[in-house]
């Protein structure tokens, strides 16, 4: 499984810098930024049996819940902290994010875009909870309890005085948006979304 | 591989002084190694042994004649693979295989100590270790692997020596003795000190053996290391060499038979006070209580890299501890992994040979050879 924004992922990361994959699964994003680049990497994921395959691969990770044990973390302990497609699975979504930009220099937040036409069109015409590559799940199976637009995301960032550094938009293919429309209007055209965050 | 007889002799100019505030000079320390220590030195790896342990860790026991008690994975190939590491292990200090402990010559009066021996502790056992692998021309370890009280040292070992190991895997292990793990090892005293043959403390004197009471201390203490599920799946209510219930109190069932051999054959193998001496080192270890602020201050800054790994059926040192480890690493930044392994075969699940447990000790060893260059 190679999730759409692990390469944009690798570009934003500088070499030899500190960093944690919060919910990072079985460790396909470590062990990605680990082949290209030279990074000293941690995760931190929910289910123990992903953590014993992350292990197993040599990868350095603890079982842990984003929304309980970020706190544990001390202040500015890693460059870079990543939080992808996993945002929306989280209980509060504020506090996770306020954690983020507190351990890390940079925090790397990818979401799908609940904004984004297809999906409006699908609720619009169907009228029931729309289904998607990056949104695959029932409204009564999803893990994704707190899903947003782009828009939200950017007043919740405003809110709570976190810089968006840089921005990434990406189409239901997983291409990067270039067209300068498009990206104007990301909130209606892209389906998932990619901010690297600073406090 | 070859287990022969192998011993290093330290404090000969300056004593170990101990946590009790005693001075140990001229003691000796047995161990084993296992594979071989590369030009560079640095594919050592120290294996420590819990509380029954040896240092006979792979290989064929001498005593016993059986397989050494990590042989499923210690030796080519295995987990902790011999053709790439260094494997030492050293009998602990105030052990009974050849390591000076009670039941060795005071080499001052050229009397057995018995319970003139100091009472030491876990960090004392370390220090020694850490004699050993000075005279042994190691700098820094590979790594520092502990199971139950081997796990004590592992942990110790990062506290107190964290610029001389690169890694440590502490095991089915926990921070400090809990009231209920003093309980234990409590009773299991009682029994060797009240058996008549124990003779205050000078059996071997008196040429007796006190069987009975470090047989009943050994059952009890067999218990907690299997678990509640373990005993039913491998007894339930088995009848030992019979079809019906005697009426009496001779062995009945197989789980009382076997407890009885567990019993029996420690005696032929293990010193009654020696198990009195490291249980009490056992129930001293407090890791937090060594520093002002806990585990977070002990490991601050640490350069270890640590695997800890936990059973979920190990209720002798649960995960829970395993856990507040992991969390006070966490919150000083350094570098850790923590597995709970699902088993249902309680804290020895660690001697067992679970292919999740190999495997993860496996991965993270490879992981951490690769990381220093080879």
């Amino acid at each position: 499984m190679n999730r759409l924004d692990f390469e944009i992922i690798k570009n934003v990361i500088k070499d030899n810098s500190r960093i944690l994959d919060v919910g990072c699964e079985n460790g396909d994003l470590l062990k990605f930024l680990d082949k290209g680049k030279k990074i000293d990497g941690r995760g931190l994921e929910i289910s123990q049996k992903n953590v014993n395959i992350c292990v197993k691969r040599g990868l350095s990770v603890v079982q842990g819940d984003a929304d309980k044990d970020l706190i544990s973390f001390p202040s500015k302990s890693f460059d870079f902290v990543i939080l992808s497609q996993t945002l929306q699975a989280t209980r509060s979504p504020e506090k996770v994010l306020k954690q983020l930009v507190r351990i890390s220099k940079y925090a790397i937040v990818s979401f799908p875009n609940f904004g984004s036409w297809t999906i409006r069109l699908k609720l619009l015409i169907n009228g029931v909870m729309p289904q998607s590559s990056s949104l695959p799940h029932y409204w009564y199976t999803t893990p994704n309890i707190h899903l947003c637009t782009i828009k939200d995301f950017k007043k919740l960032c405003k809110k709570n005085s976190i810089k968006i550094e840089k921005n990434f938009y990406l189409n239901r293919f997983g291409k990067k948006i270039n067209n300068p429309i498009k990206k104007n209007f990301s909130n209606f055209f892209s389906a998932s979304g990619l901010f690297v965050l600073k406090k | 591989m070859k287990n022969s007889k192998k011993f290093a002799y330290l404090g000969t100019n300056t004593p170990l002084k101990l946590d009790s505030g005693k001075y140990l000079k001229n003691f000796k320390i047995a161990f084993q190694t296992y594979g071989k220590l590369n030009k560079k030195k640095n594919n050592a790896i120290l294996i420590c042994h819990a509380l029954s342990g040896d240092q006979y860790a792979s290989g064929k026991n001498p005593i016993t004649k059986k397989p050494g008690w990590w042989a499923k994975a210690i030796g080519p190939n295995l987990p902790i693979d011999t053709n790439k590491f260094f494997v030492i292990c050293s009998n602990i200090l105030g052990g009974c295989l050849g390591s000076t402990g009670p039941k060795e010559l005071n080499p001052k009066t050229k009397k057995i100590y018995n319970m003139s021996f100091p009472v030491i502790t876990i960090r004392d056992m370390v220090n020694a270790q850490k004699m050993l692998i000075d005279s042994l021309g190691i700098k820094k370890l590979l790594s520092v692997i502990g199971g139950s009280a081997g796990g004590f040292q592992a942990l110790q070992w990062a506290a107190t020596y964290p610029g001389n190991i690169v890694s440590a895997i502490p095991i089915a292990t926990s921070f400090r003795h809990s009231a209920q793990n003093i309980a234990f090892h409590e009773v299991g005293r009682q029994a060797i000190m009240s058996d008549p043959n124990w003779c205050n403390g000078n059996y071997i004197n008196k040429k007796k053996i006190p069987q009975k009471g470090l047989s009943v201390a050994r059952m009890l203490a067999h218990i907690t290391y299997l678990s509640e599920e373990a005993f039913q799946r491998k007894f339930g209510r088995n009848l030992q060499n019979k079809l019906s219930l005697a009426y009496g109190f001779k062995t009945d069932f197989q789980v009382e038979s076997y407890l009885k051999h567990q019993g029996q054959t420690f005696v032929d193998r293990f010193d009654a006070n020696s198990y009195l001496y490291i249980t009490r080192a056992m129930d001293y270890f407090d890791l937090p209580a060594q520093k002002k602020g806990g585990l977070k201050n002990i490991y601050k800054k640490t350069p270890v890299k640590f695997c800890v790994i936990s059973f979920t059926s190990d209720w002798v040192y649960p995960t829970k501890y395993s856990k507040e480890i992991v969390d006070a690493l966490n919150a000083v930044g350094a570098n850790v992994s923590f597995v709970e392994i699902k088993t249902d075969k309680g804290h020895d699940a660690f001697l067992l040979d679970e292919k999740e447990f190999n495997d993860t000790v496996k991965g993270f060893l490879k992981a951490t050879a690769n990381k220093i260059g080879f």
